[in-house]
């Protein structure tokens, strides 16, 4: 089971380090606020898993409020960026 | 019973891992911020889902705060994919279009300025 | 926003107690007798002071054809979120990156504004296309593969299965 565990880390830090280039690379704003939003996303889910291989339990309720920031800061950039703000 | 469940468990959680590596490499390769959004937001709203299902399925007392978990993301995805993407247009960056007419394909063009900021003032 | 009847505004507290409470109970993950008061307190105080802005729903939410409709709804939703991912995956992995992009746009029928959050949601999450904006009720579409431009065919490709469903539940 563990090395299951392994590869599904594996890929999710792949998939960091693609959306951590699209950040970094990103030409327009917008770009960098979707690699944000992609990395928030991942984030949270390498919580719950980390969470499960460390049989902590209260790590999944900081995976809730990392996915409720990350959604707020999301929706907050957006609002910006149309000049609502 | 509780192999079954760590078997489905594992599934999902590969499953889970594998849609966010592919919406990341979406994002990586789409050409503009539109598609970068569809890429983005339907494959890693799927993956997390798959994935804190699976570590719900392997510890059933964790079920319950997986599912708000789970709801909270299916709800959450997509309205700031929304946004980002009123954002996006509503600033001037309109889609790549690869077809000639591109004002035919391009509807959302056609509305007034004033009609968006009054969405965006209610 | 409209002065509601009494008995309107009780359906809605009512409801909104009930899925706070639930929350609170998948929170806690406990069945202990002061946690349940604890938590019948404090979501009846949130639930008194949001009744003017939680209008999505009421009690007539719990009737049971709309209940099947909703699980109805969901089995739909599920099948399309499997294959739109399926979809993506596809366009992601094959090397020429077989996209047409564009923007659509169509009418829909439905009055609520928690049903076109809920239709706004699905169509974002269903193959190839992503809701950008819902003025009134016109929704606009980018569409990663546009096969029509036409008002109506485009809503018959994209919308009308989970419009037909939704319509009977709000």
């Amino acid at each position: 089971m563990i090395y299951v565990f392994y590869i599904a880390l594996f890929f999710m830090a792949l998939g960091m380090i693609f959306s951590l280039i699209r950040f970094v690379k990103g030409p327009t704003a917008g770009d960098r606020t979707v690699a944000l939003d992609t990395l928030t996303t991942i984030g949270v889910a390498a919580m719950v898993l980390l969470a499960y291989m460390f049989h902590r339990f209260i790590y999944v309720d900081v995976a809730l409020v990392y996915a409720v920031l990350g959604f707020i800061g999301v929706i907050v950039i957006a609002r910006y960026l149309e000049g609502a703000l | 019973m509780s192999t079954i469940l760590q078997i489905i468990g594992g599934f999902l959680i590969l499953v889970g891992s594998i849609f966010l590596f592919l919406g990341a490499l979406g994002i990586y390769r789409m050409p503009d911020v539109y598609n970068r959004l569809q890429a983005g937001t339907k494959a890693t709203t799927l993956g997390a889902m798959s994935l804190i299902l699976g570590v719900g399925f392997l510890s059933p007392s964790w079920m319950m705060k997986a599912l708000i978990l789970i709801i909270f993301i299916a709800f959450s995805n997509p309205l700031s994919s929304h946004a980002l993407a009123r954002a996006m247009h509503i600033r001037g960056r309109f889609p790549k279009i690869y077809s000639n007419n591109a004002e035919e394909y391009d509807a959302y063009r056609k509305v007034e300025m004033s009609e968006k900021k009054e969405e965006v003032k209610s | 926003m409209q002065e509601l009847s009494f008995a309107n505004k009780l359906s809605r507290f009512i409801t909104s107690w009930f899925f706070l409470m639930l929350v609170w109970i998948a929170f806690t993950s406990t069945y202990a007798t002061q946690e349940l008061l604890t938590g019948a307190f404090v979501s009846g105080i949130i639930a008194m002071f949001s009744v003017p802005f939680f209008t999505c729903c009421d009690l007539s939410l719990f009737h049971p054809v709309k209940i099947a409709y909703m699980i109805w709804f969901l089995i739909v939703f599920i099948k399309a979120l499997i294959l739109s991912n399926f979809d993506v995956a596809k366009r992601v992995i094959s090397p020429a990156l077989p996209i047409n992009p564009g923007i659509v746009e169509f009418k829909t029928q439905l009055k609520t504004n928690f049903g076109k959050m809920v239709l706004a949601n699905s169509i974002t999450l269903t193959p190839g296309t992503l809701t950008i904006d819902v003025i009134d009720d016109v929704f606009y579409i980018h569409w990663i593969d546009v096969q029509t431009t036409h008002p109506e065919e485009a809503f018959t490709h994209i919308a009308e299965s989970f419009e037909k469903i939704l319509l009977k539940i709000f």
